[in-house]
C-alpha cells in the first residue's frame, strides 16, 4: 500500500499544500460515512504511489473542512479536483477506474 | 499480463455475485470475483438494511456487504480489483478484458446489477458533484438548511425525500403523474412530513446555472397546463429508476427491451456457460435478498454445468480397483 505517501489537506493547509504548491495536486474530496468515497481510496493510494514525485496526492474530510469545500462548491462525494498553478483543471465526480484518472493526470505533466 | 484460466467468474460484488462467489468458493472451484467500480454494489449507498433476514434490529448496508465479502473469501474465493471492458462468447473458454489483462473461464456468472438513471440534460452532467446527486446518503449533508428537490415517484424516490429532509429546509417531489407509484405506506409517511412538497404533473426541463458550477435552481414544466416555472433549490435528486449494466454484453446475450439479460431454467442466460443473477437480470422484486438467491442459483447452475461438461476425474481408489 502506497497510502503513507497519501497527504492530509485540511482548511488550515491548502493554501500552502495545494494552491502554492509546485507540482500539480490531486485532491479526493471525501467522507467517513460516503460508501463510493471507500471504494475509491484504494485507487487513489494507487496513484499517489505511482505519481511520487510528479503529483501530490490528497485527501479532503468535507466533514472536518468546510472552508475548502464551501469555496469549491462541492456537494457530491467522490469527488476528485486536479489543481494546477492554484486553478483547478481537472474534475472527476464519483468512482471511476485508475485509468480514467492517469488520462487526466497524464494531460497535465 | 499473463492470462489467468478459472472454472468460475464472476463479474460483479454486490449481494447476487458474492453469494455466487461463496457457493463456488465451497463448491471448491475457487471463483475469481471482478467487484468492478462499485465494490460492494449498490447497498454501499445506503443506510439501514431492515428487510434483510437474520437481522432483527437492521445492518448497515456497508457492514452487510463487508460481511459478505470477508464470508466469501474464508472459503477461498479470490476478490479482484477491475472493470470488464469486453467479453467474447465466440470461442471457450471466455474471454473477458479487464483493463490491460485477460481472463479466460469456463462458465461465467453476470452479477453487475443496476445503476441509477439520469435524466440525461447537458445540464445535469455538468453540475454533478456541484449539486446534482443520485445517492441521498452520500450527499444530503451538503444541503443541511437548504431547500432541494427530489425527481420521481417511486419508492425510492419518496424513501430518499424523506431521508433528505433531516438535513433540508424544505425538499421538492418533482413527479411527472398525477399520483406516485410507491407504495402506500411509503406515500403515507412521504405525505405527512411537512418538509415535503409535491409540484405534480412536472417535469425537469433544465438544472441552473452550469455558469456558476453550481445549482441555484430547476426550470420545471407542467405537462398538464404547459407553464413553466423556476424553483429556487441548492440541490436535485434524481431517483427515477434504474437501468441494467449490460452494455458490454450488448449483441452477445439475450436481454429485453429494458436491457435487462432474459434467463431460463433458472438463472441461464442465452449462451451456455454464461449465468446471470441478481437486478441485472430482475427489474421485478430488486432486493438485496432476492439478488443473493439469485446468485446461489447461479453458482450451483454454473457447478452443474461444468459437472456436465467434464465429467469428475476418476478418483485414486476407482482407479486402483479398476
Ligand atoms: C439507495 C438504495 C437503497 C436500497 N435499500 C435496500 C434495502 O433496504 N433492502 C433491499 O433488499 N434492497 C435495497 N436496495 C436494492 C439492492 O441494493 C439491490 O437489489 C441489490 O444490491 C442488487 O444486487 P446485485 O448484486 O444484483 O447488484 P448490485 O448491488 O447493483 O452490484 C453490481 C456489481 O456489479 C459490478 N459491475 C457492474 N458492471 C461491471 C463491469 N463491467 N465489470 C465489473 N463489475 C461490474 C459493480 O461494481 C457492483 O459491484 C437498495 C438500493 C439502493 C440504490
Amino acid at each position: 500500500m502506497a497510502s503513507d505517501k497519501v497527504i492530509t489537506f485540511t482548511d488550515d493547509n491548502f493554501d500552502t499544500s495545494v494552491l502554492q504548491a509546485g507540482t500539480p495536486v490531486l485532491v479526493d474530496f471525501w467522507a467517513e460515512w460516503c460508501g463510493p468515497c471507500r471504494a475509491l481510496g484504494p485507487t487513489i493510494d494507487a496513484l499517489a504511489g505511482d505519481y511520487a514525485g510528479r503529483v501530490s496526492v490528497g485527501k479532503l474530510n468535507v466533514d472536518e473542512n468546510p472552508g475548502v469545500t464551501v469555496k469549491y462548491m462541492v456537494r457530491g462525494i467522490p469527488t476528485v479536483m486536479l489543481f494546477k498553478g492554484g486553478q483547478v483543471v481537472e474534475q472527476i465526480v464519483g468512482v471511476a477506474d485508475k485509468a480514467e484518472f492517469k488520462k487526466a493526470l497524464d494531460k497535465h505533466l | 499480463m499473463a492470462a489467468q484460466r478459472r472454472e468460475v467468474t464472476i463479474i460483479g460484488s454486490g449481494p447476487a455475485g458474492l453469494t455466487a462467489a461463496l457457493y463456488s468458493a465451497r463448491a471448491n472451484l475457487k471463483p475469481l470475483v471482478i467487484e468492478g467500480l462499485e465494490a460492494g454494489g449498490q447497498l454501499m449507498l445506503t443506510t439501514a438494511v431492515e428487510n434483510f433476514p437474520g437481522f432483527r434490529d437492521g445492518i448497515m448496508g456497508p457492514d452487510l456487504m463487508a460481511a459478505m465479502r470477508e464470508q466469501a473469501e474464508r472459503f477461498g474465493a479470490e476478490i479482484v480489483r477491475g472493470h470488464v471492458h469486453a467479453v467474447d462468447f465466440s470461442s471457450r473458454p471466455f474471454v473477458l478484458t479487464v483493463g490491460d489483462d485477460r481472463i479466460e473461464t469456463q462458465t461465467l456468472i453476470i452479477a453487475t446489477g443496476a445503476s441509477a438513471k439520469l435524466l440525461g440534460l447537458p445540464s445535469e452532467r455538468a453540475l454533478m458533484g456541484h449539486g446534482v446527486s443520485t445517492c441521498a446518503t452520500c450527499d444530503g449533508f451538503f444541503f443541511r438548511g437548504k431547500p432541494i428537490a427530489v425527481v420521481g415517484g417511486g419508492d425510492s424516490a419518496l424513501e430518499e425525500a424523506i431521508f433528505l429532509t433531516r438535513f433540508a429546509s424544505q425538499v421538492t417531489l418533482v413527479h411527472r403523474r398525477d399520483a406516485f407509484r410507491a407504495s402506500k405506506i411509503m406515500q403515507d409517511k412521504a405525505l405527512a412530513n411537512p418538509k415535503i412538497v409535491v409540484e405534480w404533473n412536472s417535469e425537469v426541463l433544465e438544472m441552473l446555472d452550469p455558469a456558476a458550477s453550481a445549482v441555484n435552481g430547476i426550470v420545471l414544466r407542467n405537462l398538464k397546463t404547459g407553464v413553466q416555472k423556476t424553483l429556487a433549490v441548492d440541490g436535485v435528486f434524481v431517483a427515477i429508476g434504474h437501468t441494467p449494466n449490460t452494455s458490454v454484453f450488448k449483441g452477445q446475450l439475450a436481454a429485453d427491451a429494458g436491457g435487462y439479460l432474459i434467463t431460463h431454467d433458472g438463472s441461464r442466460t442465452s449462451v451456455e456457460g454464461v449465468f446471470a443473477c441478481g437486478d441485472v437480470q430482475d427489474h421485478v422484486y430488486r432486493q438485496a435478498i432476492t439478488a443473493a438467491g439469485s446468485g446461489c442459483m447461479a453458482a450451483l447452475d454454473a457447478e452443474r454445468y461444468l459437472e456436465s461438461i467434464q465429467p469428475p476425474p476418476i478418483t485414486e481408489a476407482a482407479s486402483a480397483a479398476s
